[in-house]
C-alpha cells in the first residue's frame, strides 16, 4: 500500500475531506468513501460512462480520475440534482418520457445531459445523440432518453423566461 | 411538465413508473451499493488458459498481504464437497477449479480481504502451476475422434459429445422434401455474444454463524429458484436461506445461472463469518459467464414452384462450452428452438440437433430471449430471404403467401406447439404502409442502375414466451408456473409480492394496473414487492418473457379470487343477494341501481370491520398460476440500408417495428422494451461478438473489444402495433421483452443481403461487419 | 480492475515538474488527460511508481497562433480542440479529427499531447500532426530540443520522448490562404479506435498543390507519413488520375496487419478509398467551399 495523502473536495456543495491512497479512483472515493452510491460503475475499460459526474461542471468518468484529482474541485453527482426536494427538469423529464429501466445508466445519462443542455439550450436530436454517445445504456434504445433531454430543454427554456425571481427559487 | 398524469392505471393508461423517483435520486440500492458492518470483499483469480492440468497452487504470498483474510482454493472446497455444483441442464460445474481448468478466465482461487483493492492485489499473487493442453474451440473440432477429451472427470464421457435432440416428423418431412419442386438451403452461424447488461453480476453473502442463517443480496432474476438450488448446493436447510435480488441493472438472461463466485462468497462468509461481497469486473463479466447463442445452423427448405413452402428440415450442433450449462427447460435439450416453423404454415418440419463441449466458457442462456427461439427465428426467416432471391418473388408477397392465416388459429404446428392467436398478415400490412414499401423499392432499382447499394429488410417473428404449462416446462425439475400474492389493508391500498423479479421492465407500474384494472384500487395505491424471497410467494423468476404471461396472469386471477370475496363482503354492506352484486370500475353495486354503491375501499374496511357471519376476516389472496399453454407474440419489423462500397459500411436508415405483444398493459413500457430490444438485435447484428483464437483466448473480454451499440450508431425507430389478445391468457396479454432481440436480427441482415443479392451474395453471417461486406463485394468484383 | 500503488505527485510549476522528472527518471510518468494512462494503470499494464500530474500547472492550456506558427500547450483538450473556430476555419484536419476522437466525455480530459506522447499506431493526432508536418517542442530540466513530428514516432507507443521529458509545446506552420484539410476515420461505433484512418492537409498554390500532407492510422506500428504520396501530388493539379495515383500511393504506404477489423487488403483499401476522398474534400475546403 502506497502512503495516504489528505485531500478536500467539494462534493455537492459539501466540503469534504480525506485520507486516500494515491491509487483511489474517484468513482470509489465517491461510492465507498462518501457512500454517494447514485454513481456506478459498468466497465473497465473507460467505455460505459454509467459513473460520469460533472468535475468542475464537466462531465468526467470518474473511474478514469483519480480522487487526489479531485483535490480543491467541486464534484457535482446524481444525489445532489434534486436539491431542496424539487426535482431538477431532467429528472422530472427522464421519469415523463420513460428514459430510464433499470436505472443504472440513468445517472451518468442525467449529468451528461444537464452540461449539454447548459452549453447548447436548445440541442437537436442529433446534438443529444452525439452528446450522449459516451454514455451506454444497455435498457432503453435511447429513444426516451432522447425525448426526455429534449423535453427537458424545452422546460428550462420556459422556466429561464419567466420572472427571474420565480427562477431564482426553482433553483 | 411533470405533471403527473391523472390516469388512475388502468389497462391501456401510460401511467408514469412508480419505480422511477429512486433511480433517478440516485437512490436505486443495486448489490454493489449494499455496504454490511465488517464486511470483506472477494477477487478471483482466473485461468489465463483456455484448457490446463493444474499442477499445483500456492497461495502463500497472497496469504501474506496485509489485509487478506482467507485464500479459498478448490481443494478448500473439496473438504466440503462444494468443489462442483450442479447446472441447470444437470450437468455439473466446477466452483473453483481442481483438476483442470477448461477455459480460459475460469475461477481458480478466491482472495478475501478487508478491502478490494487489497483483495485484487492479492489475487495477483496467487501462483498456478499449469501444464498446458490443446484448447478445443469449436464444436467440429470437438466432435473430431482424436480430439482432446474436455469432461474427463465425468464418469462414462468418452468424448465431447453432450446430447441429441430431434422434434417434429422425419418420415413426414422427408416426404415433403421428395415432393418439392425446388429446395433452397442456408448454412448459417448464429455466433456467441453476451447479454452485459449494465450492472455486472455480484454477491453480498452475509452468513450468521451462530444461527446458520444466510442473506444473500445477489444479482438475480429468479431469487426463489436460486434459494432451492443453494440449498442443495450448499446442503443448507432451505428455511435459513433468505435471498434478496435488490435493484437490478439489467440482466436479459446474464443473471439466471448461478455462477461460482456466489457460491464462494457464500462460502467463505460461512467459513470467516463475516458478510463477503463479489462484484465481477465486467471482463470478469464477459469472460465467464452467461453467454448466448453460439449455434451452428444448416436449413433447408422445400418449396412448390408457386413458392409455397413445403417442408422444413434443420440440423444444429450447438457450441455449450466447457460446462452444459444452459438455462432452459429440462425436456428440451435446444432450448424451444423447434418454433423454427415461424410465422409460416408448414406441413412438415423435422430438427436434429447436437452439443459440443468445447474449451470456451459455460453458459446458453437465452439472451433476451425464450430459450432459443431467437436462433430459431433468425433462421426461418434469412431462409424465407433465400427462398424468396430462389423463387424471384418479393421478400413480403412470399411471406403473405405463406403466413399462418387468422383463421387458422389456435393452429398446431409440425412441431408441436398450439399458437395460441395471430393475425401476420395485418401486422406486415402495417409495417410496409408505414415504412412506404413500394417507393422504397423503386428507389432501390434507381440506385441499383446507377451501382448504389441500398436494401430493404424484411423479417415477421412468431415468438413462444411464458413457460409453462409446468407439466412440460420444468428448470432443474422445478415447475414453471407463477405467482402472486395479494393483500388488500383496511384502508384500501394494497401490496401485491410476486415471485417474478423486474430487472428494469418495470413491474412495480405493470403489474399494479393489473390490480387495478381488476379491482379499480388505483396503481398509486398498490405496493409491488419483488425479490425477497422471505417475503414473496415462491416462483420460477423472470426470463424469457414470462413475468406478464405468468406473474401478470397470476396477479389478475388473485385480484379475482379478492374480488369474489369482495363482492360477498358488499352484498352484505349492501343487504343485496351476492348473485345481485355488479362490479365495474372499482364499484359494487346492485344489479340495476348502480346509483347505491360501495367502493373497494369501503369493503376492504369491512373485510376487517363488518363482515358476514361466518366469513374468514381479511381480504389477502395467494395464487399459483400454472399456464394452459404459452403466448405467441409476433409482428413485422423492416429495416432499409445503405452500403458503401468504399468501405462495406452499412448505414441503417430507418427502420420500422410492429409489434403484436396482445394486449398492452402500459403502452408506455411496452414501447420502451421494444426500443431496447431493437438495439440489442441491432448490436448482435452488427457489432457484439465474442469469439476466440486458437488457443481458446477470449477475444471479446472488454467494452474495447465487445462493442455495445450506443446512441449514435443506434437507429432511430418507428413504430407501430397491432392487437390480438391471448384467448388463454386473463386479461389477454403476451410477452414482450424479447420479441424485438428475436426478430430484429434477421430483419437488419436481410437488408443487408437485399442490397446485394443482385451481385450473387446470399448469406453473410452475423456481426455483418464492414469488412465482411466488403470483402463480400470484392469478392464478386463489386467494390469500389 | 484496480490500479496497483503509487506516488501521486501535483507540481505547480513546470520547473518543479521536470525537477521531478529528472529525479525519479524512469520511475515516473507524465499525468496528462489521464485517459489512456488510468485505463492502463487499472488494468496494471503499467505500474509506474510515482505519477506527475502536470494537470494543476497554470497556462498550459492554450492554442495560439503566434509567430507564424499554430501552438498547442500540453494540456489543450480534444473538447477544446472540437469547438475551436480557428482549427475550423483555418485547420480542418485537426477540426475534423476532434470530434472523431474517444467519445464526448473522454474528450473532456485527454489532450492532443497526452495523445501524441501515448504514440498508440491507432490514436488520431499523431497521424493529423504528421500530414501538417509539425515540430514538437520537448523539455527537460536541462534543455529543450524540437524534433519533428516524422522523426517522433519509432514504433507502438514508443518516441523520441525521454522519461525526463515534457512534451511543452506542438508547433504547426501557420496555415496560408488556400489551405484544405480532411480527415477521414473508419471505427466501428463511437469510442472505438480507427480501424482505418487518413488525414489529408493541402495547400494550394495557382490551382496547383503548393504541398501536400498524408498521414495514415492505425495500419502499421505507428502512425504513418505516406511521404511518396505526399511527394507526388506535389505540383500536380488535382485531377481524377493525380488523385487516384496518390491514393493508390498511400495504400502502398500502409503496412496494415489482420485482425478483428479486418484484412490487410481491405484495411489498404480503405487508405486508398479514404485518400481519394480526403483529397477531393481538402480540395473543395481549400477553394473555399465544404
Ligand atoms: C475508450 C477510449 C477510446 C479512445 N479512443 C481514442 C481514439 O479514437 N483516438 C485517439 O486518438 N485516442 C483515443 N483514446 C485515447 C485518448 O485520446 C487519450 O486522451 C489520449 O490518448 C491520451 O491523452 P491524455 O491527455 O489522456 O494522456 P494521459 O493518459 O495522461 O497520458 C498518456 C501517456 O502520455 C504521457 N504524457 C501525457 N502528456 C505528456 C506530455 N505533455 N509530455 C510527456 N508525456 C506525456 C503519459 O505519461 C502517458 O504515458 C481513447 C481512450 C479511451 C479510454
Ligand atoms: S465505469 Fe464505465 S466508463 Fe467508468
Ligand atoms: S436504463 Fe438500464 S442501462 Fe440504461
Amino acid at each position: 500500500m502506497s502512503v495516504s495523502q489528505p485531500i478536500t473536495v467539494t462534493v455537492n456543495g459539501d466540503r469534504k475531506t480525506a485520507e486516500v491512497e494515491p491509487r483511489l479512483l474517484l468513482v470509489h472515493f465517491l461510492r465507498e468513501t462518501l457512500r454517494l452510491t447514485g454513481t456506478h460503475i459498468g466497465c473497465d475499460t473507460t467505455h460505459c460512462g454509467a459513473c460520469t459526474v460533472l468535475v468542475e461542471g464537466v462531465p468526467v468518468k470518474s473511474c478514469t480520475m483519480l480522487a487526489v484529482q479531485a483535490d480543491g474541485q467541486q464534484v457535482t453527482t446524481v444525489e445532489a440534482l434534486a436539491a431542496g426536494g424539487t426535482l431538477h427538469p431532467i429528472q422530472a423529464a427522464f421519469k415523463q418520457e420513460h428514459g430510464l429501466q433499470c436505472g443504472f445508466c440513468t445517472p451518468g445519462m442525467m449529468l451528461t445531459s444537464i452540461a449539454l443542455l447548459q452549453e447548447k439550450p436548445d440541442p437537436t436530436d442529433e446534438d443529444i445523440r452525439w452528446a450522449l454517445s459516451g454514455n451506454i445504456c444497455r435498457c432503453t434504445g435511447y429513444m426516451n432518453i432522447v425525448k426526455a433531454v429534449r423535453s427537458a430543454a424545452a422546460q428550462m427554456k420556459a422556466a429561464a423566461a419567466v420572472p427571474a425571481a420565480t427562477a431564482a427559487a426553482r433553483s | 411538465m411533470a405533471v403527473e398524469t391523472p390516469l388512475k392505471g388502468n389497462i391501456g393508461d401510460s401511467i408514469r413508473r412508480k419505480e422511477d423517483d429512486r433511480f433517478i435520486r440516485g437512490r436505486g440500492n443495486y448489490v454493489d451499493d449494499i455496504a454490511l458492518p465488517g464486511m470483506l470483499h472477494m477477487a478471483i483469480h482466473r485461468s489465463p488458459f483456455a484448457h490446463a492440468r493444474i499442477k499445483s497452487i500456492k497461495t502463500e504470498a497472497a496469504q501474506a498481504v496485509p489485509g487478506v483474510v482467507a485464500v479459498v482454493t478448490g481443494a478448500l472446497l473439496a473438504q466440503h464437497k462444494l468443489a462442483w455444483m450442479p447446472t441447470l441442464s444437470g450437468d455439473t460445474q466446477a466452483v473453483l477449479a481442481t483438476d483442470k481448468v477448461r477455459f480460459q478466465g475460469q475461477e481458480v482461487a478466491c482472495v478475501v480481504a478487508t478491502d478490494p483493492y487489497v483483495a485484487r492485489d492479492a489475487a495477483a499473487l496467487v501462483e498456478v502451476d499449469y501444464e498446458v493442453l490443446p484448447a478445443v474451440v469449436t464444436p467440429q473440432q470437438a466432435l473430431e475422434p482424436d480430439a482432446p477429451l474436455i469432461r474427463d472427470e465425468k464418469d462414462g464421457q468418452t468424448n465431447n459429445h453432450i446430447y441429441h435432440w430431434e422434434a417434429g416428423d422425419k418420415a413426414k418431412t422427408d416426404e415433403a422434401f421428395a415432393k418439392a419442386d425446388r429446395v433452397v438451403s442456408l448454412d448459417t452461424f448464429y455466433p456467441r455474444c453476451h447479454p452485459s447488461p449494465l450492472e455486472t453480476c455480484g454477491i453480498v453473502a452475509d452468513v450468521n454463524s451462530a444461527t446458520g442463517h444466510a442473506t444473500l443480496y445477489m444479482t438475480s432474476q429468479a431469487p426463489h429458484a436460486h434459494r432451492t438450488l443453494f440449498a442443495i448446493v450448499a446442503g443448507l436447510p432451505e428455511q435459513n436461506i433468505r435471498i434478496i435480488s435488490p435493484d437490478i441493472g439489467g440482466g436479459f438472461g446474464n443473471k439466471v445461472p448461478i455462477y461460482p463466485g456466489y457460491v464462494v462468497a457464500t462460502a467463505a462468509s460461512l467459513l470467516i463469518g463475516k458478510p463477503v461481497k463479489w462484484v465481477e469486473d465486467r471482463s470478469e463479466n464477459l469472460i465467464s459467464t452467461g453467454f448466448a447463442r453460439d449455434f451452428h445452423m444448416s436449413g433447408e427448405m422445400a418449396l412448390s414452384n408457386d413458392g409455397r413452402i413445403l417442408g422444413l428440415r434443420v440440423k444444429l450442433l450447438s457450441d455449450n462450452g466447457a460446462f452444459y450449462a444452459d438455462a432452459q427447460p429440462t425436456k428440451f435439450r435446444a432450448g424451444l428452438f423447434h418454433i423454427v416453423t415461424g410465422s409460416y404454415d408448414v406441413a412438415a418440419a423435422h430438427v436434429e440437433a447436437d452439443g459440443a463441449y468445447t474449451n470456451k466458457a459455460p453458459g446458453g442462456v437465452a439472451y433476451r430471449c425464450s430459450f432459443r427461439v431467437t436462433e430459431a427465428s433468425y433462421l426461418i426467416e434469412r431462409l424465407v430471404e433465400s427462398a424468396a432471391l430462389e423463387m424471384k418473388m418479393d421478400p413480403a408477397d412470399i411471406r403473405l403467401k405463406n403466413f399462418i392465416k387468422p383463421e387458422q388459429f389456435p393452429y398446431m404446428s409440425a412441431t408441436g406447439f398450439e399458437y395460441d392467436s395471430g393475425d401476420y398478415p395485418r401486422a406486415m400490412q402495417v409495417a410496409l404502409d408505414k415504412l412506404g414499401y413500394q417507393s422504397l423499392r423503386q428507389e432501390q432499382a434507381e440506385k441499383r442502375k446507377k451501382g448504389e447499394l441500398m436494401g430493404i429488410g424484411v423479417a415477421s417473428f412468431t415468438e413462444v414466451v411464458g413457460a409453462g404449462p409446468g407439466k412440460h416446462y420444468d428448470i432443474a425439475g422445478l415447475r414453471m408456473f407463477d405467482s402472486a400474492e395479494l393483500r388488500v389493508h383496511p384502508t384500501g391500498k394494497a401490496i401485491l409480492k410476486l415471485g417474478v423479479k423486474s430487472q428494469g421492465q418495470g413491474h412495480e407500474t405493470t403489474f399494479a394496473q393489473i390490480v387495478t384494472e381488476e379491482l379499480g384500487i388505483p396503481a398509486a395505491d398498490v405496493e409491488v414487492q419483488e425479490g425477497d424471497t422471505d417475503n414473496t410467494p415462491y416462483g420460477l423468476g423472470t426470463y424469457a418473457s414470462r413475468s406478464t404471461p405468468v406473474g401478470g396472469a397470476a396477479t389478475a386471477m388473485v385480484s379475482r379470487k379478492l374480488r369474489d370475496k369482495a363482492k360477498r363482503i358488499a352484498a352484505h354492506l349492501l343487504e343485496a343477494s351476492d348473485a345481485d352484486i355488479e362490479f365495474d370500475q372499482g364499484k359494487f353495486f346492485v344489479r340495476g341501481s348502480p346509483a347505491k354503491s360501495k367502493t373497494i375501499q369501503d369493503v376492504a374496511f369491512a373485510a376487517y370491520t363488518n363482515l358476514p357471519d361466518g366469513m374468514e376476516a381479511g381480504l389477502e389472496g395467494v395464487t399459483y398460476y400454472d399456464p394452459p399453454n404459452m403466448t405467441f407474440p409476433f409482428g413485422t419489423y423492416l429495416v432499409v440500408v445503405d452500403i458503401d462500397r468504399g468501405t462495406g459500411q452499412v448505414k441503417v436508415r430507418r427502420m420500422v417495428a410492429v409489434d403484436d405483444c396482445g394486449v398492452r398493459i402500459n403502452p408506455m413500457i411496452v414501447e420502451g422494451q421494444i426500443h431496447g430490444g431493437l438495439t440489442e438485435g441491432f448490436g448482435i447484428a452488427f457489432m457484439q461478438l465474442i469469439t476466440f483464437d486458437e488457443e481458446g483466448n477470449c477475444l471479446g473480454s472488454n467494452f474495447t473489444d465487445y462493442l455495445l451499440p450506443t446512441s449514435w450508431e443506434t437507429p432511430r425507430f418507428e413504430m407501430g402495433e397491432t392487437v390480438t389478445p391471448s384467448p388463454h391468457h386473463p386479461i389477454g396479454a403476451k410477452g414482450v421483452g424479447e420479441s424485438a432481440t428475436v426478430g430484429s436480427p434477421a430483419a437488419f441482415v436481410n437488408a443487408v443481403i437485399d442490397a446485394v443479392a443482385h451481385l450473387g451474395i446470399t448469406n453473410i453471417d452475423m456481426p455483418v461487419t464492414s469488412d465482411k461486406v466488403w470483402a463480400a463485394l470484392h469478392e464478386k468484383g463489386a467494390a469500389e | 480492475m484496480l490500479p496497483a500503488p503509487f506516488e501521486y505527485h501535483a507540481p505547480n510549476t513546470m520547473d518543479e515538474a521536470l525537477g521531478l522528472l529528472d529525479e525519479l527518471g524512469e520511475d515516473a510518468k507524465v499525468l496528462a488527460g489521464g485517459q489512456s494512462l488510468i485505463p492502463l494503470l487499472k488494468l496494471r499494464f503499467a505500474s509506474p511508481a510515482h505519477l506527475v500530474d502536470i494537470n494543476k500547472i497554470k497556462d498550459l492550456d492554450f492554442l495560439e497562433e503566434r509567430d507564424g506558427m499554430l501552438r498547442v500547450g500540453p494540456l489543450f483538450r480534444h473538447k477544446s480542440a472540437e469547438r475551436s473556430s480557428l482549427l475550423a476555419s483555418r485547420y480542418q484536419v485537426m477540426a475534423d479529427a476532434a470530434p472523431q476522437i474517444a467519445d464526448p466525455i473522454i474528450r473532456n480530459r485527454g489532450t492532443i499531447a497526452g495523445s501524441v506522447a501515448h504514440a498508440d499506431p491507432s490514436g488520431d493526432w499523431g497521424t493529423v500532426l504528421l500530414a501538417l508536418d509539425a515540430d514538437l517542442v520537448l523539455r527537460s530540466r536541462s534543455a529543450t530540443r524540437t524534433v519533428k513530428a516524422r522523426e517522433f514516432f519509432s514504433g507502438p507507443f514508443s518516441t523520441a520522448l525521454q522519461p525526463t521529458e515534457i512534451l511543452s509545446e506542438i508547433r504547426i506552420p501557420a496555415a496560408r490562404p488556400q489551405t484544405g484539410g480532411a480527415y477521414l476515420k473508419l471505427e466501428r461505433k463511437v469510442g472505438d479506435f480507427a480501424t482505418v484512418a487518413v488525414a489529408v492537409h493541402l495547400q494550394m498554390e495557382d490551382g496547383k498543390v503548393g504541398s501536400a500532407g498524408i498521414g495514415l492510422t492505425a495500419v502499421g506500428p505507428q502512425n504513418i507519413k505516406a511521404g511518396q504520396a505526399e511527394a507526388a501530388l506535389r505540383g500536380a493539379s488535382l485531377d481524377d488520375t493525380t488523385i487516384k495515383e496518390a491514393a493508390a500511393l498511400a495504400a502502398e504506404a500502409a503496412e496494415p496487419t489482420a485482425d478483428q477489423r479486418g484484412s490487410v487488403e481491405y484495411k489498404r483499401n480503405v487508405v486508398r478509398v479514404f485518400t481519394e476522398r480526403g483529397l477531393k474534400r481538402a480540395y473543395e475546403r481549400a477553394r473555399g467551399g465544404g
